[in-house]
């Protein structure tokens, strides 16, 4: 069984598996029962002034039946008082010393309440603590949140505050909100950050209610833009997360990976592209503390299966094989495959491949009244459609191809010292109807 | 828009229909669909239902337009969700089970796609502009009333005649209740009749009514007169009480108040109505029933899936026989059987014989025949140029002409007995080629 301990900017923890600063982390009860689940560490829900909370604040996105493929939220931070959250957190830290306990913090913008709150929540016992500048909704209305985490002259300057009064590890939470993940991430490093987490959720309308027109979560009789979470927002954040981890000027900053995250699969992508530790909100709001187990479990299995001893074996892995398009190779030829023996005649990549793709699947009825599709070698540019539509595991294959071509990026055609010929690509004629 | 269809008193137990489904149940087997291009479904289909157009819209929430998907090709999608034998048709088709998975509930979420409109109060179809032109059409089952309905919609003048009591033919009277009860059958006839389409119950054609009138008052005739009953098999003791058509059984069962409580039921046939009134006397609570048939499981007419819901339901198969005679005093009291096997006959063919002094006694208290309904031969004989073949069939073109320029027939009076869904795709490819000979009769004499 792997080794999934980690360390975090000095912070030891048993496994990489934490709870995001959240509702699942409101209160130290919840806190208490999650590291009996297994959870390595959890980030305190935000600590600052306490708010009120309006009583509608969550919606989600069903997808084809699948229920929360997407959350969206409008709560702000903890809504109990400040010495109330120190208790708890000295109480659970006395419980469970091998756990890490982070306190997210959000307060105003100037120094002595930065360095009133870091004092406090570390006398209560707290592992390290996180800048909230990533909350999107309402406290971002107040100058808080999202608002500083946009501006990278305040990350930069908040971050050196917090970092003057601290003595434990301090954690920037980073906004998706933003063009270039990178300048904030840079911003924070500027300012002494110990690690960046990231992603916050994401600005959205997750619906609208097409009865009294008003937008999900419904308040009364409006609405207002929510932070987006949970499986829809994993892609975007695997994104930002890569870019921090192959920017030389962040090189080396620990990330504490955010976005979507539900399963072992997915815990292991965050680390391949440079993540230490991952956060997770969304899925235990959905299933509970318990998913952590699967989680723990699935990654030792993978990680045994690979032959490693340790989950750090595995972090980063993936960085390099990031790269910008013009680096890619041009030759390298895929073609799709069609096994007919797996193909139950439904019909799906012959309609995706001409309609939406590349016209190169035929179609025919058979005799026994089945639907036969097949690859028109000569027109497939191997763009792996077919094989994402197909509903049969297995069934279409994107096989590649070596016919002598020689590898070659972007620019190295354009340069006068190719290394090679391009290799003739399938050509679509221009017909309407039989013209 | 979801409104379960109602129930009736002969629904107690398990004779109750599959329930109707609800919209969770709906979105995640609509889900499930893979929207197959050129779909199968469709195609197995005989009235060409676009069955992954109408299970998107429920997918997508719009019960408006999965009844207009629906009821467009088939106007009575409804009942035809219920009593179709969906598992050789539509879902036998459906490419999930080549997967080896469940196919898709074709006919629940049917049920559930057209219900809304069929049996609520929103009227989807707006009738053409008036025709001038008035339709006879005979008998208010399936294939009448899917061809007085387009004929409604195409802005003719429609009067359905019908002997029955109640509208619907073996919609109302001949399904298994386990299937569709007489309510559903008969709200789905009102929603034809909202379409504009006036029903005369009660009216015998060529009793209560000559044919040679409604030819004089209507410019032409449609012809949906099915089947008779099932006719005695000429044996001893048949007049017994006891003995009953299976048909007549439905239709009571159907009407409520059958117990069976005590009987020892055997049904002669290894028909879809041999197998519908074995399964129903065994869910009334008899406390035997046999299905007697003289050849093997291979050779049965029923439908697999039905065979299982009988077999599950208790019913004992008792194959490879005859019956010889029925005894009894007054009523029955046993069914004598004899055994059957196929003996090499000449020139290779196999033929059915009894086997000698294999009879035997089954103690039963009725005996009902499920051997085949007969062809209304008397009737059809007397109209002139309507041809029947060897069998007793209606012979129609391939519009469902009759040899009678103004005489179309179709359903089971045509192929001889065969589903609700061939019966409405008859009745509509009837009615569009009597509207466009009438058009075109117009349009000559313009």
């Amino acid at each position: 069984m792997a080794d999934l301990s980690v360390n975090i900017c000095g912070i030891e923890s048993p496994n990489p598996f934490w709870l995001a600063s959240a509702p699942p982390t409101n209160t130290g009860d919840q806190i208490a029962r999650a590291f009996d689940a297994g959870w390595g560490g959890a980030v305190w829900k935000t600590l600052g002034d306490p708010v009120e909370n309006v009583y509608s604040r969550y919606s989600a996105v069903d997808l084809n039946g699948q229920k929360m493929m997407g959350f969206s939220n409008i709560e702000l931070i903890t809504d109990r008082s400040l010495a109330v959250n120190l208790v708890e957190i000295e109480a659970v830290k006395k419980r469970h010393p091998e756990n890490v306990v982070i306190v997210s913090l959000m307060v105003e913008s100037n120094p002595e309440a930065w360095d009133e709150i870091i004092t406090q929540v570390e006398q209560a016992g707290a592992d390290g603590i996180e800048l909230n500048f990533g909350c999107p909704h309402g406290m971002s209305e107040r100058g808080m949140g999202s608002a500083v985490g946009q501006v990278p002259e305040y990350t930069c300057d908040i971050t050196r505050w917090a970092k003057a009064s601290a003595t434990v590890p301090v954690f920037v939470k980073l906004t998706p909100n933003i063009t270039d993940i990178t300048v904030a991430a840079r911003a924070a490093k500027s300012g002494g950050a110990d690690a960046v987490s990231l992603i916050n959720t994401i600005n959205s309308i997750t619906g609208v209610d097409l009865d009294s027109f008003i937008p999900r979560p419904v308040v009364g009789n409006k609405s207002s833009h929510g932070g987006y979470s949970g499986p829809a927002v994993k892609p975007i954040a695997l994104n930002m997360v890569a870019a921090i981890a192959a920017d030389p000027v962040t090189e080396g900053l620990p990330i504490s990976g955010i976005g979507g995250i539900a399963t072992w699969q997915d815990v292991a992508e965050f680390i391949l592209l440079g993540s230490t530790t991952v956060q997770v909100c969304t899925a235990v709001m959905h299933h509970g503390y318990r998913i952590v187990e699967g989680m723990a479990e699935g990654l030792s299995n993978y990680l045994d299966s690979k032959g490693m001893a340790s989950v750090n074996e595995l972090r980063g892995r993936a960085v390099a094989k990031v790269t910008d398009w013009q680096s890619l190779d041009i030759n390298y030829i895929v073609k799709a495959e069609i096994d007919q023996d797996k193909c139950i005649h439904c019909g799906l990549c012959y309609v995706a491949c001409l309609d939406g793709a590349h016209q190169a699947i035929g179609a025919e009825r058979t005799q026994d009244d089945k639907t036969r599709v097949w690859i028109i070698d000569d027109l497939c540019v191997g763009c792996n459609l077919c094989s994402l539509i197909c509903p049969v595991q297995g069934c279409i294959e994107m096989v590649e191809r070596e016919l002598g071509q020689t590898h070659m990026t972007w620019n190295e055609y354009l340069s006068d010292d190719k290394p090679g010929e391009l290799h003739p690509r399938p050509k679509h004629g221009i017909t309407i109807g039989e013209a | 828009m979801h409104q379960t269809a109602v129930t009736t008193a002969a629904n107690a137990g398990g004779l109750a229909p599959a329930p109707t489904m609800t919209p969770d149940e709906a979105l995640v087997e609509a889900h499930r669909c893979l929207m197959c291009w050129d779909a199968p479904c469709t195609r197995a289909c005989p009235t060409t239902i676009d069955v992954p157009g109408f299970i998107k819209q429920i997918a997508y929430d719009d019960l408006i337009g999965s009844a207009r998907t629906i009821l467009e090709s088939n106007i009575l999608g409804a009942s035809c969700a219920r009593v179709c034998p969906t598992e050789v048709l539509c879902a036998g088709a459906c490419v999930l089970n080549d997967l080896h998975e469940r196919p898709i509930d074709i006919g629940r979420l049917q049920a559930y796609g057209t219900d809304g409109v069929v049996f609520g109060d929103i009227d989807l179809f707006k009738p053409s502009e008036p025709t001038g032109h008035s339709i006879a059409v005979v008998g208010a089952g399936p294939a009448g009333l899917a061809c007085g309905a387009e004929l409604a919609r195409l802005g003719h003048d429609v009067v359905l005649y019908d002997a029955n009591e109640e509208p619907g033919g073996l919609n109302t009277y001949g399904v298994a209740s386990y299937k569709m009860d007489m309510a559903t059958s008969l709200r789905e006839v009102d929603f034809v009749r909202r379409l504009g389409v006036e029903i005369r119950q009660s009216t015998a054609v060529g009793s209560d009514v000559a044919m040679d009138d409604l030819l004089v008052d209507h410019a032409a005739i449609f012809l949906g007169v099915g089947l008779g009953p099932v006719p005695p098999l000429g044996l001893d003791g048949e007049g017994l009480d006891g003995v009953a058509d299976a048909l007549e059984f439905i239709a009571d069962v159907r009407a409520g108040g059958v117990d069976l409580a005590g009987q020892r039921v055997a049904v002669i046939g290894g028909g879809n109505t041999a197998i519908d009134a074995v399964t129903q006397a065994a869910r009334l609570g008899a406390e035997r029933v046999y299905l007697v048939y003289r050849r093997g499981r291979d050779e049965m007419k029923a439908y697999p899936h039905d065979i299982e819901r009988a077999l599950t339901s208790g019913v004992e198969f008792i194959h490879w026989s005859a019956p010889v005679r029925i005894e009894g005093s007054g009523s029955v009291a046993a069914l004598v059987c004899e055994r059957t096997a196929y003996s090499g006959g000449g020139n290779g063919v196999r033929e059915l014989a009894a086997v000698p002094e294999s009879e035997y006694k089954l103690p039963v208290t009725m005996v009902m025949r499920a051997t085949g309904q007969e062809k209304r031969r008397g009737f059809l004989d007397a109209l002139d140029g309507v041809a029947t073949d060897a069998g007793g069939r209606v012979i129609v073109d391939e519009n469902f002409r009759t040899g009678n320029p103004r005489i179309w027939a179709g359903g089971d009076c045509v192929n001889g007995g065969r589903e609700v869904v061939n019966a409405v795709a008859h009745g509509k490819a009837a009615a569009l080629d009597i509207d466009r000979m009438l058009r075109s009769d117009d349009a000559a004499r313009e």
